[in-house]
């Protein structure tokens, strides 16, 4: 194996480790199949599964994800692709409305184990209607479990643990990540759903960040380090289920919580998490929270107008430096 | 269809007519509450295509979707006490009346958002092809969801991968108050629109179960031999409004007298007796039928709420709902 892997790389690996493991994994989406997928994380699946098990549809995200449904209902586990996680719109109904709730109003006698990744977030200049960080759609609706990992073997071993997922999975795959690269995924490496990480270690400040704003916030962390504040970094890696366990403690040991998402302010992610610390941790607090967040607007298309409304390195050691001095 | 079929689909269709007026009368009494779509006037259709179906097909419906429940092996009395939110009901009484489900016998669920379970049943039908089992997927819907996206896109879907799966259309005429007419830009909403996606599209008698028997088993012999998906529309009417709240009013009279009189339980009655079989035997039929759902709201109605912890379990496959570890 070699000693590194892009991300994009170990997404693909992450399917095949499970379609080799499991002939029920059977994957669908738009040029998914000779074509690789428009982001190639799907590289080398037709090859070596076949046309059947790895199914080119047309452009039709309901049918897609309804598909991918039914399939998943009666005996597969199907993992189908949304190209940008902005047209996850174009099936809202099929997240929103049919399979988080069949469990439920079945009273237990449907179970829908499927995945459904995406390309996520901003960063590449693609516009409004490619670029938006759509995470917190997922989040609003009770039912969906939501994966989105930061590095490449956190890719592979979250697939595992999505596509063995008994219950719906939506996996953020972050655009701005596919060219990063890292140590690959271990033979069998599976990342429990709703297990945090520490990701750095300090006393200071607990920056609690998610998929592209995991780097971002490691960044911010050198760089603050500098300056003699030592921040500690939790990749949360899931938003359901959110390992609150691994926050809460991070804040007992720094008592200043800063939470940084691509989404926008409001009703992002990043609230969810301080509702709970100011509900649970209150005590732990010895300062305010802040949430560094991208900005009320669409997302623009220049370099610049990108950056000033998406969370950046410096946003993050701005909110930081203040915090310490409270 | 043998006679002693014949009897057995009209008894069927007895049990689910009897059904739906219990659940009129529930309504009225208070004990079901929410709202009921209800398909007197359509159990000739659902019916019909169980007769010619397999125990192990897979057959998806819409919120009109009582008949299918009971057409696939769902009792009247898990029924009605869905409706009358027992915790006996069929879905432990988290479904209601909308969704009436029973995946035990491939009943796999009665979707309300129009149109949404085309694509799934398009999805089982891939899933029994992956399998390698000769099962095939049916999928019930209304005129109205013909102009729906989903619809097109399952069909396409369905077409270009030679799914093994059944689109049964039943075309009341109507939607929810709009004649669908009024708003489509063909005659026949469902099989005009086949022969876009290359794929068979026939009109039947929706109210005459061995029209649609007949129809069912021959497009899904079609289908499990590889042949690909079909369309059939369905014609039928309902005998009640959309829902409990519509008295309906909107339909003209004579069109109502003339489809009452084209009534599916009558069809199936008279060609009881035009091949022989006894007036007596088809009336022990018609009271089989109505002592078991007499019993269905007895029992139903002496049946427990469900706990309100209940609220709390089927969210995730460990029957938990926890959303934070
Ligand atoms: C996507 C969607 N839009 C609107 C509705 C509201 N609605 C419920 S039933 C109905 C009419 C559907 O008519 P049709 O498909 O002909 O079925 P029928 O009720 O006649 O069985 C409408 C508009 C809905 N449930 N879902």
């Amino acid at each position: 194996m070699a000693d590194v892997i892009s991300y994009r790389e170990a997404v693909a690996e992450g399917i095949a480790r499970e379609m080799r493991r499991d002939p029920s994994v059977v994957c669908l989406g738009e040029d998914i199949g000779a074509a690789g997928g428009v982001f190639k994380t799907t590289v080398g699946l037709l090859e070596e599964f076949g046309p059947e098990r790895v199914w080119d549809t047309p452009i039709s995200e309901q049918a897609i994800v309804g598909a991918a449904m039914g399939a998943a209902m009666t005996g597969m586990r199907p993992v189908a692709e949304i190209m940008f996680s902005d047209f996850l719109a174009c099936c809202w109904d099929y997240l929103a409305n049919e399979i988080p709730k069949v469990r439920y109003m079945t009273g237990g006698q449907v179970t829908v184990p499927l995945v459904v990744r995406t390309a996520n977030g901003g960063g590449l200049g693609f516009g409004a209607q490619h670029s938006q960080a759509t995470e917190n759609w997922a989040l609003t609706v009770p039912g969906l479990k939501i994966a989105a990992p930061a590095t490449p073997a956190d890719v592979t071993g979250m697939m595992a643990a999505a596509i063995r997922s008994d219950d719906p999975v939506v996996l953020f795959e972050h655009k701005a990540l596919l060219a990063s690269k890292g140590a690959p995924a271990p033979p069998d490496h599976v990342v429990e759903l709703g297990r945090a990480a520490v990701v750095r270690e300090g006393a200071d400040v607990t920056l609690v960040a998610l998929a592209s704003m995991v780097p971002l916030a490691l960044k911010a962390a050198d760089l603050l380090s500098g300056e003699g504040i030592e921040a500690e970094v939790v990749d949360l890696r899931c938003l359901v289920p959110l390992d609150m366990s691994t926050v809460l403690a991070s804040l007992g040991r720094t008592s200043r919580l800063v939470t940084v998402e691509e989404n926008p302010y409001q009703g992002g992610w990043g609230a969810t998490v301080v509702s709970v610390v100011a509900d649970e941790g209150f005590g732990l607090l010895d300062a305010p929270v802040r949430r560094v967040a991208g900005e009320c607007v669409p997302l623009p298309f220049a370099d610049a107008l990108e950056e000033r409304v998406i969370p950046t390195v410096d946003k993050v050691v701005t909110a930081v430096r203040k915090l310490a001095a409270y | 269809m043998e006679p002693a079929e014949l009897l057995a689909a009209y008894e069927q269709m007895t049990v689910i007519r009897r059904t739906e007026k219990a659940a009129h009368d529930l309504f009225l009494q208070g004990l079901v509450k929410g709202t009921t779509h209800l398909a007197a006037g359509h159990e000739a259709i659902a019916v019909g295509a169980s007769a010619a179906l397999r125990p192990d097909d897979y057959v998806f419906a819409t919120y009109r979707g009582h008949h299918h429940a009971l057409a696939r092996g769902a009792t009247p009395q898990e029924c009605l006490a869905e409706l009358m939110s027992r915790a006996t009901g069929l879905c432990g009484a988290k479904g209601g009346s909308m969704h009436l489900t029973k995946a035990s016998t491939g009943m796999l669920g009665s979707y309300a958002i129009v149109g949404s379970h085309l694509p799934m049943a398009a999805g089982a039908a891939w899933s029994a092809r992956l399998r390698g089992t000769d099962q095939i997927a049916v999928a019930f819907f209304g005129d109205g969801a013909t102009n729906i996206g989903a619809f097109h896109e399952a069909l396409n879907l369905a077409a270009v991968w030679k799914l093994p799966v059944l689109f049964v259309c039943e075309n009341n005429l109507y939607m929810e108050y709009t004649p669908i007419a009024d708003v489509t830009a063909v005659p026949r909403p469902a099989a005009d629109r086949a022969p876009a996606y290359g794929i068979p599209g026939e009109v039947v008698d929706g109210n005459d179960v061995l029209a649609v028997e007949e129809a069912v088993a021959r497009l899904a012999a079609r289908a499990r031999a590889g042949d690909g998906p079909a369309l059939l529309e369905a014609l039928t009417y309902r005998h009640f409004g959309h829902s409990r709240s519509d008295p309906a009013t909107y339909r003209p009279a004579e069109e109502v007298e003339r489809w009452l009189k084209h009534d599916p339980l009558d069809l199936a009655r008279g060609r009881l007796v035009e091949t022989g079989v006894p007036e007596a035997v088809i009336g022990e039929a018609d009271d089989r039928a109505t002592s078991l759902v007499q019993k269905a709201v007895e029992a139903a109605k002496a049946a427990p709420a469900p706990d309100p912890d209940e609220a709390f379990t089927d969210v995730w496959a460990d029957g938990g709902a926890a959303w934070r570890t």
